[in-house]
């Protein structure tokens, strides 16, 4: 029984993109997304741009532990193409800071010694012990600051063009291309709920550097604990806030598809009155730092609620129920 | 013959005494001297104080006290700050105001921590508490701006609303204009925590300007810097303001209306807010400077020489929170200057970073301790520590009631002799006799678990993370530390051993939290059987314990007294472990 956590990169106005499985470890490091830490994922010669990254869910993994504490961020998902949806089982993914569980932090204690400086201890939860609210003004300053520096975080010189040209056009918004987000809000932690399951739970977005591990986080946030996710892919949406420019004339509702639960039903209102049902972005198109910076929510779906859904921007009355798990 | 004895009052001179007892301590102790006087003190109680909602259920709380006008509640264990405690945990206080409701009508003050607050919760209190004075929502989640909305429009007598680090979800950004224009009485308002889109402007605006006895004002990061003014010039009786974003182009009309606005605050004496805070426009709360008690610059990215500069401005400072941009340099000029210094906090600015981005180090802490003879309370985040710094520290300020040392590194040795830090550590509970809140961290062995129930007798919070070595570490503590009501552990080598030799210690302690340790669910079980006034609860996610071994550890243990029972809103992944838990899932 495996199922998959998709990552899909089909925004946009076009087609959703290929959904791709990923099997991990063994294979060189691909990615698409730049990573900020050292340690980086390396890029593919041949990368599938349009496709999405996926995590496998593999059922024996219950209990596997990083082998060491200081995650090689290298050890990402390959991008296969949209045919390829391998079941091969993930081992040694890189220990992530995810609330609820205690896997990283136990690989972190039980290092003989302390890691090298804090490289490790972020990928503690619960350590170090400040607030998620303090935590994610740092965020903020942090990044404005290495945007300032100009550290060109976006990864523009390592993809293609036409990734970018993928316009998360919403309203007539267009991202920005540099790097000088106006941020604002509680970046860090974002909730993230899956159809299904009442109770939702926040990620820390600051614990990842890429796709990979977020998927990697998502999975066993969610997934572990249910063992009913069939063979059907799961998709993750988000919901962003405006990308760039004056975040002061353009207010950016959340975006809900028609959700069980009550908060999410609210339609809010744009800046001029009108309220509307849009859509959520499919999670993986955007370099990682714009989706980090972007993010609100996230929200993991079914592909077969899910399908028909991602390319349109505008199909403000298409609501879909999703099953119960 | 009726015995007279010297107790035999009538009660309406006993009720008066007793009104002058206002500590719920003192009052508790009073209601078990005899009968007669828990009757009495029962009925006259105004005000209660219930650290753990789930120890008593609001229908024995009513049953008891009958006419409460203040309560305060608290809800999720500490930890959950730090998101160790998964969302659906708990801690919901609709049952608490659905039954209060009923029964105080009167009711006035209203304080939450860490609790799950609805819409529907805040507009019953709306509804149900029409003199309404206080409403503090200290770190709580669940509601959004229509909740507030709610509290607004109904609640004419309401001084003061706090919504400190609560997370609100923002649907609306017109809640303010819920307030009716006659309405004048906001003594208090903290809205810090709002996200971009919460408050409308000009609703503020209008607010702050027919509300005559506004003291208290913090606003969130959202509010522009070239509106402060404005705002500060309809209530320059203001004692603490809270700055939105701090950051803004220098202008000279800005800058002039902000220094002119500052100025004409003559009662000023906490800022705080900042955010973004850029040294060009710092100057203009120099007028204020002097009689500053409390600056809190935790979110202000400045650095020094700017910040220095400032902190050298404020000799009145007792309290003083920032960033460690400060750095021992800065930290040095705050010991020289403000010697009425009472509480420092000092936050990390990069703490994932793997290399120091600062040079704050235990050098700056040390001459704090030693130039301000009043400095009691401290929460200090650094890089390295050193035992002779620690023993240092203790001897200066054998007057501390709080320390708090985080090492962001958890389990790093003394960076000059590579020792553990037990000596340093050890020193501090053994000078400072007060001390009631203490959290460790660094290489630590059982040693300082020693010296800590040792010495540390009137401890009654203790913080341990990747410490210790043994059981014996643990049982150290609960054996020893005689005042002890909270004990949070994350990832230490403790296990079954020293839990069950203390039992009985649960008991007298309000709570404790084990997660990443080593207690097996079999002891949680046999607690869990044997100990029917402790509530017994294991976190897991990954799936029912009994889905596991008996010695297999739990994820997470949570250990609180309680006379309500096991409580029946927990959320899928916690157990309760009581009598019936075997035979519920045999």
């Amino acid at each position: 029984m495996e199922g998959e956590l998709v990552l899909l990169g089909g925004g946009g106005g076009g087609g959703g993109g290929g959904s791709a499985g990923v099997s991990t470890n063994e294979s060189a490091v691909l990615s698409k997304v730049e990573v900020v830490v050292s340690e980086a994922c390396s890029y593919p010669a041949e990368s599938e741009l349009e496709l999405g990254l996926g995590l496998s869910l593999g059922g024996a993994t219950g209990k596997t532990k990083p082998a060491t504490a200081t995650s090689s961020w290298g050890e990402c998902g390959r991008i296969l193409t949209a045919k390829d949806f391998p079941s091969v089982t993930k081992n040694g993914g890189p220990s992530v800071s995810v609330s609820g569980t205690k896997r990283a932090a136990e690989s972190v204690s039980h290092e003989g010694g302390s890691p090298t400086g804090v490289s490790g201890s972020s990928q503690v939860v619960g350590w170090p012990p400040i607030r998620a609210y303090r935590m994610n003004s740092l965020v903020n300053q942090a990044k404005s600051q290495r945007a300032d520096e100009g550290d060109s975080g976006i990864g523009e010189k390592d993809k293609p063009k036409d990734a970018l040209k993928k316009k998360l056009n919403y309203n007539g918004n267009k991202i920005s291309s540099t790097t000088t987000v106006n941020e604002k809000g509680h970046l860090g932690f974002v909730k993230v709920n899956m159809d299904g399951i009442p109770i939702g739970r926040k990620v820390d977005l600051n614990a990842h550097s890429c796709y990979q591990s977020l998927a990697q986080a998502l999975e066993d946030m969610f997934l572990r604990s249910t063992n009913s996710v069939g063979n059907s892919s799961l998709l993750v949406f988000y919901s962003f806030s405006a990308l760039c420019g004056d975040v002061n004339a353009i207010k950016p509702p959340l975006f809900f598809i028609g959700a069980e639960k009550e908060q999410l039903t609210k339609a809010p209102k744009l800046l001029d009155g009108s309220s509307e049902f849009g859509d959520w972005m499919l999670v993986g198109d955007v370099p990682w730092r714009m989706f980090v910076s972007s993010v609100r929510r996230l929200r993991i779906m079914r592909t077969s609620e899910a399908n028909g859904l991602a390319p349109r921007f505008h199909d403000s009355n298409e609501r879909q129920r999703s099953k119960p798990i | 013959m009726q015995k007279k004895t010297a107790y035999s009052f009538p009660d309406e001179i006993l009720e008066h005494v007793f009104s002058f007892i206002q500590s719920g301590k003192d009052r508790n102790a009073a209601s078990v001297v005899c009968k007669s006087w828990y009757e009495i003190e029962r009925w006259c109680r105004r005000k209660i104080f219930v650290g753990n909602c789930y120890a008593v259920s609001p229908t024995m709380v009513i049953r008891r006290f009958p006419d409460i006008r203040s309560i305060e509640l608290k809800g999720k264990p500490h930890f959950a700050d730090f998101n160790l405690v998964p969302d659906g945990w708990g801690g919901y206080v609709l049952p608490w105001i659905s039954e209060m409701a009923g029964a105080y009508p009167w009711l006035e003050e209203i304080r939450l921590k860490r609790m799950v607050v609805t819409d529907e919760s805040l507009e019953l209190v709306a509804k149900s508490f029409t003199n309404l004075q206080v409403l503090v929502l200290f770190s709580c989640e669940g509601f959004s701006t229509d909740g507030l909305a709610a509290i607004a429009a109904s609640c004419k007598n309401l001084t003061e609303l706090d919504l400190r680090d609560s997370e609100v979800d923002d649907l609306s950004g017109h809640w303010l204009n819920h307030f009716p224009d006659t309405y004048t009485s906001l003594v208090s308002l903290n809205i810090s925590c709002l996200g971009s889109d919460d408050v409308s402007f000009s609703a503020l605006e209008r607010l702050v300007g027919r509300c005559p006895n506004l003291r208290r004002l913090l606003l969130n990061r959202e509010v522009p810097l070239d509106k402060i003014a404005n705002l500060l010039s309809r209530a320059p009786q203001l004692i603490e303001f809270g700055t939105g974003t701090y950051a803004a182009e220098l202008r000279s009309d800005v800058y002039s209306n902000l220094a002119e606005a500052f100025c004409n605050c003559k009662d000023l004496k906490c800022l705080s807010g900042f955010w973004d805070a850029v040294p060009a426009y710092l100057p203009v709360i120099y007028s204020v400077c002097s009689r500053l008690t409390s600056l809190n610059l935790s979110y202000a990215p400045i650095q020094n020489p700017d910040l220095t500069k400032l902190v050298s401005q404020c000799p009145s400072l007792q309290r003083m929170w920032v960033l460690d941009y400060i750095e021992d340099s800065g930290l040095e000029v705050l010991a020289s200057s403000c010697k009425d210094l009472q509480e420092l906090r000092v936050f990390p600015s990069d703490p994932f970073g793997e290399e120091p981005n600062v040079s704050l180090t235990e050098k700056g802490l040390v001459a704090v301790s030693s130039g301000c003879p009043k400095l009691h309370s401290v929460l200090y985040f650094c890089r390295q520590m050193s035992n002779e710094a620690l023993v240092t520290i203790a001897q200066n300020c054998p007057n501390f009631t709080r320390f708090r040392l985080c090492l962001l590194d958890p389990k790093i040795a003394d960076y000059r002799t590579l020792q553990p830090l037990d000596v340093g550590f050890g020193a501090i509970v053994e000078h400072c006799k007060d001390l009631r809140r203490l959290s460790l961290s660094g290489l630590l062995t059982d040693r300082v678990f020693e010296y800590i129930g040792m010495h540390a007798k009137k401890l009654e919070m203790l913080s341990v993370a990747f410490a210790g070595e043994s059981d014996l570490a643990l049982h150290h503590v609960l054996s020893g530390c005689e005042s002890l009501r909270k004990l949070e552990i994350m990832n230490c080598p403790f296990g079954d051993k020293a839990l069950l030799a203390n039992a009985a210690k649960l008991e007298t302690m309000r709570s404790l939290w084990m997660s990443s340790c080593s207690v097996s669910l079999g002891a949680c079980k046999m607690l869990g059987q044997k100990m029917p006034r402790l509530n017994i609860e294991v976190m897991d996610e990954k799936g029912p314990p009994d889905s596991r071994a008996e010695s297999d550890p739990v994820d997470k243990l949570y250990i609180y007294r309680s006379v309500a029972g096991p409580r029946f809103d927990m959320p899928p992944f916690v157990w309760t472990m009581d009598e019936d838990f075997a035979s519920e899932l045999s």
